[in-house]
């Protein structure tokens, strides 16, 4: 657990008397507000990119990146992972190494050519009709 | 077991503390607040888990159908409005600081602003949906649906071939000439063929006997209404046309957004409850898990469409 939060306002909330040993790590407005604007420019980004023509597949890296940025920073700051016991940031990250492996080893052997049908189409234009 | 059988039956106690300072949401089997918060919170990261992986199915598909049909994907794409879905984008990152920012609230026992926070929340999910009903329409009205439903109407495939050639013109791909005439003229050429025409009109040698092109019998029939475009060095073949294969594109878009929206709609109801606890004023410092095991859910449906928004519209 992050640092325990002084209180400005202790006192009654909810008919519960509250004395100090509250639960959770409460994140600064500043870094609500400057998580959002990062989002807003990285969205702004990421659609302003597909307007270059960067080459071959760095299209997609080059979004799948910023995409990647941007979940992190709802991750860390909006779901509080940063602050959390690390437990919490462990199951999720064994979820990502799963879901990696599978379309991983899917792509390995898509991109064998006996599945390449454009490879063979414009060859056997019956296949088109 | 035997000794609890002899005793007489104790009155259930469930959800009551010895401590009567204690906090009142705390259950009896947790020692503290704290411990209480973690074990849920982490149960709810567990269903995230399973949540990501339920995506990630589909994920494969998207992954699987894009490896080996890019030219699907690069053909319809252009039918998704990118003005639509950057707005939904944004809408959705609002909602999403929106529902964070009530986490806090609640933490701090600021009643009013937790209700404006999740109202806000709500109006952001909505506004979401609102703007899906748009699109979906759009498609409903072209024919552009999912697999056996993919019936385009004439003017939306016209739509599709006109900006075709309008993004390769922009692009300023290279079009051999021989092919594009066999692309709308309908003649079987092949474009190696027409390369061959292009680049050496003098005539050639073979076996020591001198031939003019005119002799030489046309190449077997080639990529019939492809196009050879040339990107980063490597050489691709574009259909002229729409591919047939466009169903593939729509029927994954609409599975994909489609379990997206449903995750929306389940959002949209588990705030609304909790929205409607926070009025009752049950949401406090001391007790909060609620409001911050939905806002995780929420911020995870947000995560998926971040992921989704790049990888439906904004194919280059």
């Amino acid at each position: 657990m992050a640092e325990q939060v002084k209180l400005p306002n202790e006192g009654v909330y909810a008919g519960v008397e509250i004395r100090g040993h509250e639960v959770g790590h409460i994140v600064p407005v500043r870094v609500l507000i400057g998580v959002w604007l990062a989002l807003v420019v990285l969205t702004a980004v990421t659609v302003s990119v597909t307007w270059v023509d960067l080459g071959g597949a760095l299209n997609l890296w080059v979004a799948m990146g910023i995409a990647t940025i941007k979940a992190t920073l709802v991750l860390l700051y909006f779901m509080h992972l940063r602050y959390d016991h690390p437990v919490n940031a462990i199951f999720f990250i064994f979820a990502l190494f799963f879901v990696a492996l599978f379309i991983g080893g899917i792509l390995t052997d898509v991109q064998q050519p006996q599945y390449q049908s454009e490879l063979i189409r414009g060859y056997a234009p019956e296949m088109n009709r | 077991m035997s000794d609890a059988e002899a005793q007489p039956p104790q009155p259930p106690t469930p959800h009551m503390h010895e401590d009567p300072h204690e906090n009142a949401y705390l259950a009896h089997h947790f020692d503290t607040p704290q411990q209480q918060f973690e074990s849920g919170k982490l149960g709810m990261w567990m269903f995230l888990a399973t949540e990501v992986l339920l995506f990630s199915g589909l994920f494969c598909v998207y992954a699987v159908y894009r490896a080996s049909h890019p030219e699907v994907f690069e053909w319809a794409h252009r039918f998704l409005n990118v003005t639509l879905g950057g707005i939904n984008t944004m809408v959705l990152i609002t909602s999403s600081l929106a529902m964070a920012w009530a986490v806090r609230a609640a933490q701090l026992g600021q009643q009013r602003l937790l209700a404006i926070c999740l109202s806000l929340t709500l109006l952001g999910g909505f506004s979401f949906l609102g703007i899906k009903y748009i699109e979906y329409k759009n498609k409903w009205e072209e024919g552009l649906l999912w697999a056996g439903k993919y019936k385009p109407t004439a003017e939306a495939l016209e739509h599709l071939n006109a900006t075709g050639h309008g993004e390769a013109a922009e692009l300023g791909v290279a079009t051999t000439d021989a092919s594009s005439a066999a692309g709308h003229g309908g003649a079987v050429a092949s474009a190696p063929a027409a390369a061959v025409t292009a680049s050496a009109p003098a005539p050639v040698v073979i076996d020591g006997v001198k031939v003019e092109h005119s002799q030489i019998a046309p190449a077997p029939p080639g990529p019939q209404g492809m196009r050879l475009v040339e990107r980063a060095g490597l050489l691709h073949l574009m259909p002229e046309r729409a591919p047939r294969e466009l169903w593939i594109f729509f029927s994954i878009y609409f599975l994909m957004t489609g379990l997206h929206a449903l995750h929306v709609i389940a959002g949209l109801g588990a705030i609304s409850w909790v929205l409607a606890r926070s009025l009752k004023g049950q949401f406090g410092p001391a007790y909060y898990t609620p409001v911050d095991l939905v806002g995780l859910y929420w911020h995870l449906v947000d995560v998926v469409w971040i992921f989704l928004f790049p990888l439906l519209y904004l194919i280059h």
